[in-house]
């Protein structure tokens, strides 16, 4: 069992919580000018680290906020948590 | 090589099965080698085995980080099916339908095949009308579907919830006869024994740490166990085919995810198929020893873990105790995790890649065991005749860049979702 700290609501179990994928992807801007191939690494490539990865969880099931985390593939240990507009 | 029979059976009892051949060696790696597979699963054995036996290419070296079997061959519910709707798919993994059914007798290895059957359980009208969709593409294509109604699923699996009150009530099912079950170890055993015999070097605890690329095109692999010289080499490393390809500077659309599996306590036969829950992601078929073989969900976050976490197993078994209320009382025996290379459309890759002899074979998400005949097939024919096989075309890397994208489930890049 995971147990995660929201950054609004302090430690819950990992029921209450849905993941939202990885972080560090990032949509180009609106209106930006982009080619075919920087909108497909956007949508399909990962960086899909061994190790750290920055993601997005949801409080689903408490507060319903968005937050990032800092979790390590290889052994489930999360780092720190953060709002979205924190600095990790 | 000795050949396994009755009579070989016999002929060993009399020593006290103290005189049986190795099955495999085990060698020094060569200084180099026409072709270089790293993996030794399901995937690579395979792909050794038919370099070998179809295109006669047999100074083969299998690389394995630990021993060979030990990934996601040994670690899955071992069901073999073709039921997809879209025809890439279905011709793909009719192929390999097609190529179990002999298999022991061409490996002569008893890889325990049975086609018992495999049931996709419908609770609602709509879900029915979509397996009955499923079905009709399967039979266009050849391959073998029937549909049944409610009390067929009664009479085949009287022991499931059909009472009046139950959350999600059996309407029908959509069924693969041809559907079944492997022995997963002797898949791999079987294709390690046959593809050594033929010359192939099985080499393990050999992990590979680096390539050697000249003008784009490779030249040797670094490994735990010295430099080895080679003009091709073939990816087959399932969950951690991104460490490998960042070696390559090639980055995929691929995410490691854990997906747990389960087996119950050994009890009297019961469940003569496998079926899959409809309403919850559940499935189930009842091993020789007797166990509740049981699988379900990703643990739903990336994941290099080879092991899980319990709430996934508590919601894939209450899914199972849904259709099923009498496993209730079952122990659980054991559980285990494997790292799946989830492809960002769900359809594995099988092709070349923009280094000049790196070939690539991954994405297989939840079903690469079932594929592991056709899987070595179709690369073990890309790999020696430098192209793809007309039937692993479809299964390009390209296609995320051409929209050919092959998402048979339609659920999008979030594999954790799916």
């Amino acid at each position: 069992m995971l147990e995660i700290k929201c950054p609004y609501c302090g430690k819950r179990s990992q029921n209450e919580f849905a993941y939202g994928g990885d972080a560090t992807v990032k949509r180009p801007n609106l209106g930006e000018e982009v080619s075919t191939k920087d909108w497909d690494d956007f949508v399909y490539y990962r960086d899909n680290p061994r190790g750290k990865h920055t993601e997005y969880w949801h409080h689903v099931s408490g507060c319903r906020q968005w937050f990032k985390a800092s979790r390590d593939t290889a052994t489930h240990e999360i780092f720190n948590t953060s709002s979205l507009e924190e600095e990790l | 090589m000795q050949n396994y029979s009755i009579f070989s059976l016999v002929k060993n009892a009399f020593s006290n099965h103290q005189d049986w051949e190795v099955a495999w060696k085990d060698p020094e790696p060569k200084k180099e080698y026409d072709v270089i597979i790293i993996g030794g699963g399901g995937h690579g054995l395979a792909t050794a085995y038919y370099l070998a036996k179809e295109h006669g290419i047999t100074n083969v070296a299998i690389l394995e980080k630990g021993w060979i079997g030990g990934g996601n061959v040994g670690r899955n519910t071992t069901i073999l099916r073709s039921n997809y709707m879209f025809d890439a798919n279905a011709h793909f993994y009719e192929l390999g339908m097609k190529m179990w059914e002999d298999l022991s007798q061409e490996l002569n290895y008893n890889v325990m095949y049975s086609p018992r059957g495999i049931i996709n359980l419908a609770h609602t009208d709509g879900q029915l009308n979509a397996y009955a969709r499923r079905g009709n593409s399967m039979r266009l294509n050849g391959i073998d579907a029937i549909l049944l109604n409610r009390e067929e699923v009664k009479k085949m699996i009287p022991f499931a919830d059909f009472s009046d009150t139950c959350r999600f009530p059996i309407v029908g099912a959509l069924m693969q006869p041809r559907g079944g079950t492997a022995r997963h170890d002797a898949v791999a055993w079987g294709y390690a024994r046959q593809a050594d015999s033929m010359g192939v070097d099985i080499i393990q605890n050999c992990e590979v740490t680096g390539f050697d690329v000249e003008n784009g095109k490779i030249s040797g692999v670094r490994t735990s166990r010295g430099e080895i010289k080679t003009k091709k080499v073939g990816l087959c490393v399932a969950g951690s085919t991104t460490l490998l390809a960042d070696k390559l500077n090639m980055r995929l659309p691929i995410e490691a995810h854990v997906l747990q599996a389960c087996v119950s306590e050994p009890v009297k036969p019961l469940l003569h198929n496998v079926v899959t829950f409809g309403a919850g992601h559940f499935y189930c078929s009842q091993s020789d020893k007797g166990e509740m073989v049981m699988g379900g969900d990703l643990d739903g976050y990336n994941s290099y873990a080879q092991r899980g976490n319990l709430p996934m197993i508590q919601h894939v078994l209450s899914g199972g105790l849904a259709v099923f209320p009498n496993f209730s009382r079952l122990k659980m025996l054991r559980s285990w995790g494997g790292i799946m290379d989830m492809s960002m459309d769900g359809t594995p890759i099988i092709d070349k890649t923009h280094i000049d002899g790196v070939y690539l074979n991954c994405g297989w998400c939840y079903g690469g065991f079932k594929a592991t005949p056709s899987s070595g097939f179709v690369f073990a024919h890309t790999i020696a005749k430098d192209e793809p096989h007309e039937l692993n075309q479809p299964f390009n890397l390209d296609r995320f860049h051409t929209g050919n994208i092959i998402d048979e489930k339609g659920v999008g890049p979030k594999p954790w979702i799916g």
